[in-house]
């Protein structure tokens, strides 16, 4: 067997494993952080501090009893949360956690049992294609298809006008984000993540560079996620849960489950684009090997993904929903101008300083 | 319109100012505002571990006491009856008879005497009216129950047993 087909086969599993680990207990992390901001306990019930409470709503969630409304579409209605969970989950293979790993031959165990290419480095890594930023983009549009298809399947008016709601919103929103992006886009001169990530080394990272488009793509990541103060497509208040009011046992929990795991992903790409990837301040002035040096650098970027959530969670905890029309218009009116701006004047710096 | 506290403040439907519709310094002032609060000690009482305790006017589920010697105190007057707002209490009075002094400290005693929970407010009017100190409110509480007529109370619930007496002297008015 090829070794090269081992780590790759190891690092999808791994990646699959802890995409699904951290989407898992965010949903607890949500519950902790909203119960510490309102002076509560939160979950402590389940194990120590709560920490079995996601395998106890897993558990939950399995045990309903699964209908599916008779007026309902039957393969769609099944079809929506299926779309939901698989496009959340497709994002994570062009994330680069970590810089390469040299692996000598002689040190791998049960060497005598595997080839070796000529190369003996292994990036970590899904896939690393030369239009990752792009495929991102693409799968997070087909996203909302689970949204929209889920809501218009229920044959509900609550359903449908949150899957309406759902789908402008993020098609809205789409636009702002894009052309954020496209100015980092400009600057690295590449599509591909890590290549983006290698560029920002050390501590040189394109947040110093890009404020007003990392603040334009970070409310973009609000509005796609479907999180507070945009969560309008869900809003218990007007909608009694928008697209997925029809939905009851695991099928509800994949929706709400997708949204954790996109939020996990956007964490990931802004970590990934604005903040350095996996490099961190004084990263060659430690004297450690490049091994030693790409493994720290995968706990980094773990840290700041975490980091980032926990920031999701503190915006959702601290702002009120939006109204629909001032979502449309923050959306058309200010953040598309803005980033046409930031944009205008990325290039201009670019044909400045180079 | 004078305030009740300085810190309200009166809704004026006028123009945004550019500050406040950057809409950022709202947002940073609101986050400040949940961050201060992460510091905050949490007003939760993890209750079936630490159980809070109860203010000594506490009023909950009735007594009727007994004297030193265990002689039943109420002589079923009916004054408590009378009092309740609630209509909570009923009675039936029986005439002692030879052989029962050591049950009854007076002639005349409750045969029967029932309190309905469900009607009583517990406002302890019964406790004020009583004149011979029979009928008190402890700092017990009144168990639920799947079934109405669970609630109305009789003389096995509410009278205090010999071997578990209750204590109300931070009940009994000092003057």
């Amino acid at each position: 067997m090829e070794f090269a087909l081992l780590f790759k086969i190891l690092i999808v599993v791994g990646v699959f494993v802890l995409t699904l680990l951290v989407a898992l207990y965010s949903t607890w992390a949500e519950r902790k952080v909203s119960a510490i901001m309102q002076d509560r306990i939160g979950p402590n019930r389940a194990g120590p501090f709560g920490l079995l409470q996601p395998l106890a709503d897993g558990v939950k969630m399995f045990m309903k009893e699964e209908i599916i409304p008779g007026q309902a579409n039957r393969a769609l209605f099944i079809l929506g949360p299926c779309l939901a969970m698989l496009t959340a989950g497709m994002t994570s293979a062009i994330i680069p956690w970590g810089d390469v790993i040299t692996i000598n031959p002689e040190s791998v165990p049960f060497s005598e049992y595997f080839t070796f290419g000529e190369s003996k480095t292994y990036i970590v890594q899904a896939a690393d294609i030369n239009i990752g930023i792009l495929y991102a983009f693409g799968v997070v549009s087909v996203g909302v298809y689970g949204i929209m298809i889920g809501g218009w399947a229920s044959n509900n008016k609550y359903s449908l006008l949150g899957a309406i709601r759902a789908s402008s919103q993020m098609i809205s929103y789409e636009l702002a984000m894009g052309l954020s992006m496209i100015a980092v886009i400009m600057m690295t001169g590449s599509l591909s993540v890590r290549e983006i990530v290698e560029q920002q080394d050390g501590f040189n990272w394109n947040i110093w560079y890009q404020p007003l488009g990392f603040i334009i793509f970070l409310i973009c990541a609000f509005a796609e996620t479907n999180r507070a103060p945009f969560d309008l497509p869900e809003c218990e208040t007007e909608l009694i849960g928008g697209y997925h009011t029809e939905y009851s046992s695991m099928k509800l929990g994949f929706f709400l489950f997708a949204e954790y795991f996109n939020m996990f992903i956007s964490c990931a790409i802004i970590a990934a684009v604005y903040f350095g990837g996996y490099n961190f301040p004084f990263m060659h002035d430690l004297g450690l090997s490049d091994n030693a040096i790409a493994i720290i650098g995968i706990f980094v970027f773990l840290g700041k993904v975490i980091f980032g959530i926990l920031f999701f969670m503190w915006i959702r905890w601290t702002l009120p929903r939006f109204r629909y029309d001032q979502l449309m218009k923050l959306g058309w009116q200010i953040l598309i101008p803005l980033a046409i701006v930031n944009l205008l004047f990325t290039g201009l710096g670019i044909i400045v300083f180079k | 319109m004078k305030a009740l506290t300085n810190r309200s403040k009166v809704a004026v439907d006028k123009e945004l100012t550019l500050m406040e519709r950057l809409y950022f310094p709202a947002v940073l002032k609101g986050m400040m505002i949940t961050l201060r609060h992460v510091f905050k000690k949490s007003a939760t009482v993890k209750y079936p571990e630490v159980e809070k305790e109860f203010a000594p006017v506490y009023r909950g589920h009735h007594v009727l006491k007994r004297d030193e010697q265990g002689r039943e105190n109420c002589t079923a007057c009916g004054l408590c009856a009378v009092a309740c707002p609630a209509e909570a209490i009923t009675m039936t009075a029986a005439e002692r008879k030879k052989g029962e002094e050591k049950l009854y400290r007076e002639e005349k005693y409750a045969k029967v005497y029932e309190i309905n929970m469900l009607r009583c407010i517990f406002c302890g009017l019964c406790e004020e009216a009583c004149p011979k100190e029979a009928i008190f409110l402890t700092d017990e509480i009144v168990n639920a129950s799947y079934d109405r007529k669970d609630f109305v109370y009789g003389k096995d619930k509410l009278v205090e047993k010999m071997d578990n007496r209750i204590d109300i002297t931070k009940r009994q008015k000092k003057y």
